[in-house]
């Protein structure tokens, strides 16, 4: 068994459920409103969701955003946290894979305002700049 | 006289506190978080959308913490922007005064719809916490391998409990309340494994440490997250640690080990157990990368780089002050003291409150709890022990220990910038807030100096902190025009133009809230 969302009727919590539904590579998966997509996914039963350089499954690491394993498409936007963002009914999620040498999602012909803005390496920036 | 505009970012502990004691002193206050409730990660509480009835059921302190969130959220002087993330910090224009300006996006996470704005504030106080520390071991970079924060904010804020076999392992009193999350939400927990051993433990904690604990309104948490364990028969044992994670695709099980206190390996101590999900800290890294962006100094410590603060909890930098774990792993109770002492003199509060020295006394002893917790559970020396040639040191760009070996070897080795050309570790999506201070240190060890103690000529020091935008943003944003401040706050270096609005300010005199 792998990761499971508490089930409303034991929840010490009293949570209410509204459902929602999102679409992850075209297939549907029910979840509630409140979630994270990474929570749905994990609810789903999916405990990998992303590929690495080397093609090996990754999924959530640190929960908070700050490890970027996480990352998804979300309705045309790639490289989204999806730990940090809230599931909404009718998402289009796409999965991401870096194998093969290719940059992470961004080769797939984003359109030019959506585009990630290349992480800036250090070397290129070291001492001058200022964010922009 | 004008009211001092105070930009607070982060709304943990510590920057909750900061908020309340600036409009205690009677500044505008804009209080900025990434998430979309306050709490941070210690009151992570479940989203609105769950419509808990009892969210309280999962908290400590949770009575305070809402009349705090309540307090601040009808206060008028006080603007609370959710979603709010900062992505970069500016220096003020030759012969302005104050700190940076702060380039915000508000919005959904990653969107690309998010609204840009940038704030010119008169003080800006940073409270942006911390996160887990996971060093590296063989098929730590497997699916079902979390850190144990990630654990238990899936179980506090997603209520997903991540497995039905789960250990949790590494060091430091943080397993405890990760442990007693998993088990709130109805994982089983195999075990919780403290790599130190007992009589570091022991040692590092030193006299008295229930005393500390109960000044520190500590003592009703541990005894219940003990008794919690109990309750459940999880056994807890120090000395030992995970070494190895296996499983094809996922982790499916783990191999543990006896530890010297070094944390060396015992030969043939190793035993294996089968888990579903294993969740691990062996610390924490303070979010650095804002008081870098701000030019604040960096104090180093046997726990790692933290902020540089005086008694007032002032940083080395003009008009920045910091608060909570960036300024040493104290917890919350002591990041609300800094927190309450940071906003009050970053509003120019009057230095003779009455309710100060007792605000110091706190922080005062949260700092001795911050030395004995680095001194019960610090890292051992020998961990790189259980490294392979084929362990992951970076996940985002898979490098392994062998290329940073061979890395090192080499001439072109020596200077930090080209190591991570060569090896790529850091360059990838995490910006090396994961591995950074990892492969810092055995750069570091493999060439036989301080770290990163030398670079090429003629560029700053690199620091694995170094981001020149601290959270990814999209060209479209960037684009666009920033929208104006809130009501009462500048976006320009100008004078503040707004007036006190209750004059008589007093600071709350419970730094504990």
């Amino acid at each position: 068994m792998t990761a499971r969302l508490v089930p409303a009727a034991d929840d010490a919590t009293g949570r209410r459920e509204r459902p929602l539904r999102i679409t992850v590579d075209g297939e549907a998966l029910d979840g509630f409103a409140g979630q994270s997509i990474a929570g749905v996914l994990l609810a789903a039963g999916r405990l990998a969701w992303r590929r690495g350089p080397s093609g090996a499954p990754r999924g959530v690491f640190c929960g908070i955003g700050v490890c970027f394993d996480c990352l998804v498409r979300v309705n045309g936007e790639p490289d989204v946290r999806a730990c940090r963002r809230r599931a909404r009914d009718g998402d289009t999620v796409l999965t991401q894979s870096r194998a093969g040498g290719g940059e992470e999602a961004g080769d797939e012909g984003a359109s030019g305002s959506s585009a990630a803005l290349p992480a800036p390496a250090e070397e290129d920036n070291s001492d001058t700049e200022d964010g922009v | 006289m004008t009211a001092r505009h105070v930009l607070v970012v982060g709304a943990g502990p510590a920057g909750l506190a900061a908020a309340r004691s600036a409009l205690a002193a009677g500044a505008e206050v804009v209080l900025v978080d990434s998430a979309e409730e306050m709490g941070g990660q210690y009151h992570r509480v479940p989203p609105a959308a769950f419509g808990a009835a009892h969210p309280e059921r999962l908290q400590h302190h949770w009575a305070p913490f809402t009349r705090l969130r309540r307090e601040l959220r009808a206060h008028p002087r006080c603007t609370w922007w959710p979603e709010t993330a900062v992505w970069a910090l500016e220096p003020r224009d030759p012969g302005e005064q104050g700190p940076p300006r702060v380039h915000l996006l508000h919005g959904p996470a990653d969107g690309s719809g998010r609204t840009r704005h940038v704030l010119a504030p008169d003080a800006l106080v940073l409270a942006p916490g911390a996160h887990d520390r996971v060093l590296p071991f063989p098929g730590w970079e497997l699916p079902g391998v979390f850190t144990a924060g990630a654990a238990q904010a899936l179980a506090k804020g997603e209520r997903i409990a991540v497995g039905e076999r789960v250990l949790v392992a590494g060091s430091g009193p943080f397993l405890l309340p990760v442990a007693g999350s998993l088990l709130e939400a109805g994982a089983g927990v195999r075990a919780v494994l403290e790599a130190n051993p007992a009589r570091t433990l022991a040692r590092g904690w030193g006299s008295r440490p229930w005393q500390l604990a109960a000044h520190l309104g500590k003592t009703g948490e541990l005894r219940d997250y003990a008794g919690q364990l109990l309750r459940h028969r999880v056994p807890y044992r120090t000395g030992r640690a995970v070494v190895e994670a296996r499983g094809t695709g996922r982790v499916e099980e783990v191999v543990t080990a006896r530890l010297r206190p070094d944390w060396s390996v015992v030969p043939g101590s190793s035993r294996t157990l089968a888990v579903d999900a294993l969740c691990v800290s062996h610390g924490f890294s303070p979010q650095l990368e804002l008081p870098v962006a701000a030019g604040c100094a960096l104090l180093p410590s046997p726990a790692g780089e933290f902020v540089r603060v005086d008694g007032e909890q002032r940083t080395s930098a003009e008009g920045v002050w910091a608060a909570g774990e960036i300024t040493g792993i104290a917890g919350a109770p002591a990041a609300r003291a800094e927190g309450a002492l940071a906003g009050w003199y970053a509003a120019g509060g009057d230095r003779t409150a009455r309710a100060l020295p007792r605000l110091h006394q706190v922080r005062d002893q949260g700092r001795d709890f911050a030395a004995r917790l680095a001194r019960a559970h610090p890292i051992g020396a020998a961990w790189p022990g259980w490294l392979r040639p084929d362990t992951l040191v970076c996940r985002c760009e898979e490098t392994d220990y062998a290329a940073l070996c061979a890395a090192a070897r080499e001439e072109s080795g020596a200077a930090a910038r080209t190591a991570r050309l060569a090896t790529r570790a850091g360059l990838g999506p995490c910006q090396a807030r994961i591995c950074g201070p990892t492969v810092g240190e055995l750069r570091a060890r493999l060439r036989g100096s301080a770290p990163d103690a030398r670079d090429a000529e003629g560029l700053a020091a690199p620091s694995s902190h170094r981001r020149p935008l601290a959270q990814p943003l999209r060209l479209g944003e960037l684009a666009r025009a920033p929208a104006p401040p809130p009501p009462g706050h500048r976006a320009d270096g100008g004078p503040g133009s707004v007036p006190p609005r209750d004059p008589g300010p007093e600071l709350p005199d419970d730094p504990a809230p």
